[in-house]
């Protein structure tokens, strides 16, 4: 893997990384709803690495064009998250996740 | 030289990512995804997709991460609150992340891929952003239209959600303002030496 070429692996490296800290961010971040999506970013993103090196390494562009799927999603998920927390900061004056259990019966 | 790039931008995309998880003001986690995004975009600079290295920053950097900001500085929140219990999640945080790291590894060390260390960066003499117009628009032109629609209703749903009508808030009603006839408005009255009037 760790040839003298920039590989497949290389990548594969990285992205796994960022998936690890995204999953890390979310459960250190317990309160923290912002960080919560931010770590979600992450995820979103080292899924995106991973498509376009196996795109561009594969030789299709396939790749390229589901990873522009999933940052069209990524970038609806932020809105319309961000939304859902400006709502509930403008309902409660918090945003402690751990209270969100109003749904609860 | 490519390798060094690599593993120069791939090191700062890493550590930024753990800074932004670490980070005690969620203002300075916004700017260290900043840092993500743009160091990420620099790794798909060098194995030649521009258009999507481009498109990173314009929509992670240029949208959400200014999306985070704006939420992150518009919310009056208490962050030192925010962070208690980082240490009582910090072990099994670590210890789920080696885990899941392991895991991952196992399973793609396992694994072959097809596809070599050798790539082409323009495949067929066209670039990046015309051989990926050339499939968008023409296979995936369904997928690309549900795309927009995705899109449109993530904003209507952003602004249904956070859209509140304020009664206490004068606003100008515009149809009534030019709707206003001289007859509504102004009335004369005849008044008449040492009499009010009626």
């Amino acid at each position: 893997m760790a040839g003298a070429e920039l590989g497949l692996g290389h990548y594969m490296a990285v992205s796994a990384a960022l998936f690890t800290i995204g999953v890390f961010g979310i459960f250190v971040n317990r309160k923290n709803i912002i960080v919560i999506l931010m770590s979600i970013e992450l995820i979103l993103l080292s899924v995106n690495i991973n498509m376009v090196a196996f795109s561009v390494f594969n030789g299709t562009i396939m790749g390229q064009v589901f990873a522009m799927l999933v940052l069209t999603v990524a970038a609806a998920e932020a809105a319309v998250g961000l939304a859902i927390l400006v709502v509930y900061f403008r309902n409660r004056g918090e945003i402690a996740v751990e209270d969100v259990n109003v749904l609860r019966g | 030289m490519t390798l060094i790039a690599f593993y120069i931008l791939s090191s700062i995309v890493v550590a930024s990512a753990l800074f932004v998880v670490a980070a005690r003001n969620p203002v300075h986690s916004v700017l260290w995804l900043i840092l993500t995004f743009f160091t990420s975009a620099g790794l798909l600079v060098l194995i030649g997709a521009e258009f999507l290295a481009m498109l990173l920053v314009v929509v992670y950097v240029g949208a959400v991460a200014v999306l985070f900001l704006f939420v992150v500085m518009m919310l009056d929140i208490d962050f030192v609150a925010l962070k208690q219990g980082f240490q009582n999640y910090l072990v099994i945080g670590i210890l789920l992340a080696l885990t899941l790291l392991a895991e991952i590894g196992i399973v793609v060390a396992a694994a072959t891929f097809g596809g070599g260390t050798t790539f082409d960066p323009n495949p067929g003499g066209v670039t990046n952003a015309e051989a990926l117009s050339n499939v968008l628009y023409d296979d995936y032109l369904l997928l690309f239209q549900m795309c927009g629609i995705v899109l449109l209703v993530a904003m209507i749903g952003a602004i249904v959600l956070t859209l509140r009508s304020r009664p206490s808030v004068k606003r100008q009603n515009i149809a009534q303002q030019t709707g206003r006839k001289r007859k509504d408005a102004v009335e004369l009255k005849d008044v008449r030496p040492g009499q009010g009037i009626p």
